[in-house]
């Protein structure tokens, strides 16, 4: 970590420079309880896929900071590429645990209708476009919705998440290359977590920072400590006001670290040990929450109820959702295109005269023409 | 009416179709200020200005990228590719984002725009100047394929192409670019997509072609005739979805088929074309089915007139199913 990189709140939770910040005091709060909400929601679904009751899950433990933070700066025009490392993002932009959740079952309560794999999310009344697996196609994908931003001069921005992986794909490249040369107002927002599955930062990039390729591409490019929310929020304000006032994209770079593995179906102890326990005590969870104290905005009381509160909600919205049937069988061969076209109507045809509908799908019930 | 050339053609579609909606929106290497490197968007720039005419850095993948971005904000972008043979780096956008968007998401997002691409031999390219590539993305559900052979139908089908809710890729067939030229109507028409043309009827036999291909079964039944037998040209124009129904209309009228692509042999899409036919038709069939292709090689530069399917090597199928 560089000298260069911000840090408002130190690991004791003490304000190491200034932090007036233009946060109300129920912000904060707000805030410390997103950090929260996300980790319920991460460690119980991790702990649904341990038990064999979802199929695949991503935490973000460790990392909740840099979603947080960085959620607090947009607004409902704003529209969001996301990594699928950021379920605290969704959550503070409006998406339901219910969504979340039924995201996980693929069940017919799923936005997606269970075409992906869980944490492949998408919430188009929320402007979060849909996430798909291979890495960094998104970033480009954010530059042109900001290039029609721009066009349109609305004073909207787009951001889009990666990780450091998402770093070395070709449309990083393309992406920020696109967005310098057009001055689109987009953030590209690294969660430096300095791993990728298993390769660690220095095999991912000879760069002494993420921050520092910005420049190749004529914009700025700034760090913040990604455990401390406030100084992510603090890069992110600046950089949303650069792209509202027409001054173009920032390229972010958020210092955290990949606590957790980096899937369900990882395990981290064969690459790199116990290190992950060094950064325990940089929890940014624990870390906001002495801050919060010393500002005598939090106490042990307030702690107790919210972490009750918070993991009733995930386990009530599990209750609702599990419960639900799969997809109907029509809708394999729907939203392929906006009509279904005769070969695959003919295709839904054979299937269900071969194999019947198999569960609860109804040959009559409606099928979109 | 006009008697335009294909470039023509799609410059006209492309320029009313701006003129008529303010999304439409053009991107791509070297279509600004230059008009295009076959000058498919001439005079665009000068009239719609640099924010509808972009000229992007050179990066395929950023080009279908950034406008799959456009589309989903609710712009209509019309991406161009250069040559089709530049179109491998933008391959993941095509296939594993355009493509997928609305199904992925459940229709929450939608893509709708237009990749033009000129593809296909004929003009001393080489390798990188020449292929054909539209089996791969017949391949991949969820992209409309569309191929015209005349500058009617190239202008009628990007028309219509651009108002589709479908990610479309519209080959052009630059062979035929500027040569031969064709009635155009002046007026606001649209070409169906989805829809096969019959170019030449007949009672013998059935060539299915497209692109520029289209020429060569014309030539092709011309020579035929002159041994008494008529050919019917079945001229696909969509490739996915495929006119089926044309398909098995025309060679249960004819009994025999021979299937023109200059695309290599080797799964290419007519293969899927004769095996629609030998799975749905094979009573009506008199003679084997019988494909006149690419060779299975890379594409070649000096011998390009060999590898080229022409109306001699079509004329050799014909006898071939005509005498079986």
């Amino acid at each position: 970590m560089t000298s260069d990189m911000l840090q408002i709140i130190s690991e004791s939770g003490k304000a190491l420079a200034d932090d007036d910040t233009d946060l109300t005091e129920d912000q904060l709060v707000a805030m410390y309880e997103a950090m929260v909400r996300t980790r319920a929601l991460d460690e119980r679904m991790i702990k649904l896929q341990r038990q064999g009751r979802i199929g695949f899950y991503v935490p973000s433990t460790g990392e909740e900071a840099a979603q947080v933070g960085s959620g607090m700066v947009f607004e409902s025009k704003d529209w969001l590429y996301p990594s699928y490392r950021v379920p605290g993002l969704f959550l503070m932009m409006g998406a339901s645990l219910d969504d979340m959740v039924a995201n996980c079952y693929g069940n017919e309560a799923d936005l997606c209708l269970g075409r992906q794999m869980p944490v492949h999310y998408a919430f188009g009344k929320l402007n979060i476009v849909s996430i798909s697996s291979p890495i960094g196609t998104h970033i480009i994908q954010a530059t042109g919705t900001a290039m029609a931003m721009r066009m349109k001069q609305n004073n909207a921005l787009t951001a889009t998440y990666f990780g450091d992986g998402g770093t070395s794909s070709n449309d990083f490249h393309s992406g920020l290359n696109f967005a310098g040369v057009d001055k689109s107002p987009v953030l590209f927002i690294c969660s430096n977590n300095q791993w990728a599955i298993s390769v660690p930062i220095e095999k991912q990039t000879a760069s002494k920072t993420i921050a520092a390729k910005a420049e190749a591409y004529g914009m700025p490019g700034v760090r913040a400590d990604g455990n401390d929310v406030l100084a992510v929020y603090q890069v992110c304000k600046q950089a949303a006001d650069r792209a509202r006032a027409g001054e173009g994209p920032t390229l972010i770079e958020l210092m955290t670290y990949r606590r957790g593995p980096h899937s369900s179906s990882d395990d981290p102890t064969r690459y790199r040990g116990n290190q992950a326990d060094e950064w325990m005590e940089r929890d940014p969870i624990l870390r906001f929450r002495k801050y919060l104290e010393r500002r005598d905005l939090w106490s042990q009381a307030s702690e107790d109820a919210l972490q009750q509160r918070e993991k009733a909600a995930v386990n009530e919205a599990i209750k609702r959702i599990e419960k639900l049937p799969p997809p109907t069988l029509d809708t394999m061969f729907t939203d392929v295109y906006a009509k279904v076209p005769p070969h695959l109507r003919a295709q839904y045809e054979e299937l269900v005269e071969n194999e019947g509908t198999g569960h609860e799908a109804d040959p009559d019930a409606a099928f979109p023409l | 009416m006009t008697e335009i050339t294909m470039v023509q053609a799609v410059n006209h579609a492309l320029r009313d179709e701006m003129r008529a909606d303010d999304d439409v929106v053009v991107l791509g290497e070297d279509v600004g200020v230059n008009g295009g490197v076959f000058r498919c968007t001439a005079d665009l720039h000068a009239e719609f200005g640099d924010d509808r005419v972009i000229d992007t850095p050179l990066s395929e993948s950023g080009i279908i990228g950034a406008a799959i971005g456009m589309a989903l904000y609710g712009l209509r972008p019309v991406p161009e590719i250069q040559f089709s043979d530049f179109i491998w780096p933008a391959f993941d956008q095509i296939t594993s984002e355009l493509a997928k968007m609305r199904y992925r998401s459940a229709g929450q997002f939608t893509c709708p725009m237009v990749v033009r691409t000129p593809y296909g031999g004929g003009i001393r390219g080489g390798h990188y100047h020449s292929q054909s590539p539209e089996a791969y993305f017949t391949h991949t559900p969820g992209l409309v394929v569309v191929v015209p052979s005349t500058p009617y139908d190239a202008k009628g089908l990007l028309r219509a192409a651009i108002r589709s809710e479908d990610p479309v890729i519209f080959l052009e067939p630059k062979r035929i670019y500027r040569a031969p030229k064709g009635e155009v109507p002046d007026d606001d028409y649209t070409v169906e997509i989805g829809k096969a043309a019959v170019r030449r009827e007949g009672t013998d036999f059935t060539i299915t072609c497209y692109g520029a291909m289209m020429p060569v079964a014309m030539e092709a039944c011309e020579k035929a005739a002159e041994k008494g037998w008529q050919g019917e040209v079945l001229d696909l124009r969509t490739l996915l979805p495929l006119d089926e129904e044309a398909l098995l209309a025309s060679v249960t009228k004819t009994g025999r088929m021979v299937v023109l692509q200059e695309a290599p042999r080797f799964c290419g899409f007519g293969s899927e074309l004769s095996a629609i036919v030998a799975e749905k038709a094979v009573d009506v069939l008199e003679a084997p089915i019988k494909r006149v292709a690419g060779f299975d090689v890379p594409f070649p530069y000096t011998l390009e007139h060999v590898y080229m399917p022409h109306a001699d090597r079509v004329m050799h199928a014909i006898d071939e199913v005509m005498t079986y």
